[in-house]
């Protein structure tokens, strides 16, 4: 390390511990922010002394669960850097790197714009591209400018670096096309199949001829087999699968997994489709680091959930259960899963439009509420936008009488759980912010522990 | 009565939550005992002569309106008609850019479109993104205001003689220069705002709807009957303070 590098690191250190004494949340990103603003090219310096390189993980969803998943798999056999508290802007990823002093390789969960920027800096050896769906469009912009930006960054990747692609999205599949060293996950079994694409799907003209996509099956969002009848182009052949899914409710989701490496049982402990292209995800990245096959399994099954993504929490004799939504295609998964596993009388949704939500909330309207609609009882509006929120289900029909308006998060928590019945669950569909300030009051109350005191799977 | 509605490309111009504005549509038409009748209108379905009472076109991502441009370009003197002929239209974002003369493109391209409105769109360097609050520039409603949210790298040019929808109070509008939002063809509104538009701006709602009822009756537009509009109320508060403390400014 040079003296500049080794400077900096001290104040950062000492920045992130006056943070955290001085009750200012996790100091996550604080530490990093001082650096990154005092010398960009700290991040290269940290990443290079990695003595296993570095591996990220970026997606539209999922690229916190994958990294977490990954993380229960990787951290009996490596010493990780691990971003565990979602901290994926340069800022959090040189936080991370600052703060583990030993570790051999880091895993780092990146946000889609910044992806390109670390790729350049950190020269990671794998990098795992999950999904692009619409997301936050005032902030990200179109979905083929991000891609557009990744494909270049990729291209620019040492070529023997491994891509890990979701070939199931055909725009994210034809990002690692040319590249020498790829593994290309994807699900197959069209028994989980859904009927057909949602409603505002993306990528479903075909990415060589513009054409529409015939699908054989369609999982999550525009995620499936897909073919293009006029040109042929079709999702490639899979290099690490799952077949012969079975759900549990929202007890978990099984599924054999299919690899280079053989093929084994897996079951995970969080429900739906999304978290199994989440799992193949981490196995992917897992299996290019060469960890055996019953170390991968072993990993997933261990895994439990991640930061604010499947988190349950007691309040005397009932419970809470955290959903995050954040974007049409998230949503709809999230309630798929709902609807599959149990739909509860009362819903407490929280819709705030701060940087990090998106200030621009006509997303909600993509989301299909529709199907959960008609089998809640009563609706909690909560969040700085809660009004908007209100009308987006009464103009889907739900009875007006029955939607309580509750901006106030706190407020709208408890009358949840005095609307819930004794033994039963609140379920709650907050987006990130409204995440975040609920995992604040619920800490407060004692009843889980802050992130920054960890999270890391046992 | 029924009130036959033109969905043009639903499949391809979606990208800002369209199907809120025609649930708004489909829900204050029904409270006053009306159906809304949806079709798509889409490539290789024709738009028939007095097919419809009111047109929706939405936006969608570069790729997919550059798809569908020509084949809605062909359609000008169809649209035009409709217009001509008494029908109502809302064009949202890119479907109220397509329904001008035409979209310059950074590399000096030019796009033409419908040829409904009369301006012309040029790419500019930077996207105007931020809450939006206008004063309504239509006669009908003049006390009005409308609050949604911009999101948009075209600046629309209006002929001089062209009527706008709005005044910007905060926000960028048409050109970010201008000080104008939207524009009027007869029965005809075009804007960038989504929200979508309609959920917190339900007089605008009623009043398209009112025309598209005077279309299918053959009379004159008459005033709906008002609904509790509490909600729409609160969240047009919600999006008008937002516009007002963070809305991009008219340079």
């Amino acid at each position: 390390m040079g003296a500049r590098l080794a400077v900096e690191t001290s104040v950062a250190r000492l920045v992130g511990r006056l943070s955290r004494a001085a009750g200012r949340g996790g100091g996550t990103t604080l530490p990093g922010k001082l650096v990154w603003k005092l010398d960009r090219s700290a991040l290269d310096a940290l990443a290079s002394k990695l003595p296993d390189g570095v591996a990220l993980v970026s997606a539209t969803n999922g690229k916190t669960t994958t990294t977490a998943m990954a993380n229960a798999i990787l951290s009996p056999k490596r010493r990780l850097a691990w971003n565990h508290s979602g901290a994926n802007l340069a800022s959090g990823v040189t936080s991370t790197l600052l703060a583990a002093h030993d570790a051999e390789l880091g895993l780092l969960e990146v946000d889609e714009f910044a992806l390109p920027e670390i790729m350049r800096r950190t020269r990671p050896k794998i990098v795992s591209l999950g999904n692009l769906f619409r997301d936050q469009l005032d902030r990200y912009g179109e979905l083929e400018h991000v891609a557009e930006r990744w494909r270049e960054a990729v291209a620019a990747l040492d070529p023997d670096a491994t891509i890990v692609a979701n070939a199931d999205d055909a725009l994210v599949a034809s990002i690692a096309e040319g590249r020498r060293s790829v593994l290309r996950f994807g699900l197959d079994d069209p028994d989980h199949a859904r009927a057909g694409l949602q409603h505002a799907s993306d990528s479903k003209y075909c990415v060589r001829c513009g054409h529409p996509y015939a699908y054989d099956a369609v999982y999550v969002g525009h995620l499936g087999a897909y073919r293009c009848p006029h040109c042929g182009h079709a999702r490639p052949p899979l290099d690490v699968a799952a077949r012969e899914i079975a759900p549990e409710a929202l007890d978990g989701i099984g599924f054999s997994l299919e690899t280079p490496a053989g093929s084994a049982r897996v079951r995970l402990q969080v429900p739906g489709l999304y978290n199994v292209y989440n799992a193949l995800a981490a196995a992917s990245v897992a299996l290019a680091l060469d960890l055996e096959l019953d170390e991968v399994v072993a990993g997933l099954e261990r895994f439990r959930a991640a930061f604010g993504r499947f988190e349950r929490f007691a309040v005397g004799d009932r419970s809470v259960l955290l959903l995050l939504i954040k974007n049409p295609a998230g949503g709809n998964e999230v309630l798929r899963t709902l609807e599959d596993g149990g739909v509860p009388s009362t819903l407490v949704v929280a819709l705030n439009d701060r940087i990090a939500d998106g200030r621009d909330v006509s997303w909600i309207w993509d989301v299909d509420f529709e199907p959960l609609l008609g089998r809640v009882e009563r609706i909690l509006a909560s969040g700085e936008r809660a009004a908007e929120l209100a009308l987006r289900f009464t103009y889907a029909g739900f009875p007006r009488e029955r939607t309580e308006l509750q901006p106030d998060l706190e407020r709208a928590l408890d009358r949840g759980l005095e609307l819930t019945p004794p033994d039963g669950e609140l379920v709650v569909l907050p987006t990130y912010t409204a995440m975040l300030a609920l995992r604040a009051i619920a800490t407060r109350r004692g009843l889980t522990r802050p992130y920054w005191e960890g999270e890391r799977v046992a | 009565m029924k009130i036959r509605v033109g969905h043009l490309y639903p499949e391809y111009l979606n990208i800002y939550a369209d199907r809120g504005n025609i649930a708004v549509f489909d829900r204050r038409a029904r409270a006053r005992g009306h159906d809304l009748d949806v079709q798509a209108v889409t490539v290789g379905i024709a738009l028939e002569p007095g097919a419809h009472d009111l047109l929706y076109i939405g936006g969608g991502q570069d790729r997919e309106q550059a798809m569908i441009a020509p084949d809605l370009a062909a359609r000008g003197e169809a649209i035009r008609g409709a217009i001509e002929g008494g029908a109502a239209l809302l064009a949202v974002c890119g479907g109220y850019q397509l329904l001008g003369r035409g979209y310059r493109g950074r590399d000096g391209s030019w796009m033409p479109g419908a040829s409904l409105f009369p301006h012309e769109t040029i790419a500019g360097e930077s996207r105007m993104i931020g809450d939006v609050l206008l004063q309504s520039a239509l006669p009908e409603e003049p006390a009005q205001t409308i609050a949604g949210f911009e999101n948009h790298a075209g600046r629309t040019v209006l002929d001089a003689d062209a009527a706008p929808l709005g005044r910007v109070v905060s926000g960028y509008g048409n050109d970010g220069a201008s000080g104008y939002e939207g524009c009027r063809v007869g029965r005809a509104l075009g804007t960038y705002l989504h929200g979508p538009l309609l959920p917190r701006n339900p007089w605008l709602a009623d009043l398209l709807l009112s025309w598209a009822l005077a279309h299918a009756t053959g009379s004159e537009p008459a005033p709906l009957e008002p609904l509790p509009d509490e909600l729409e109320h609160e969240a047009h508060a919600v999006s008008a303070a937002r516009a007002r403390a963070r809305g991009g400014r008219a340079a």
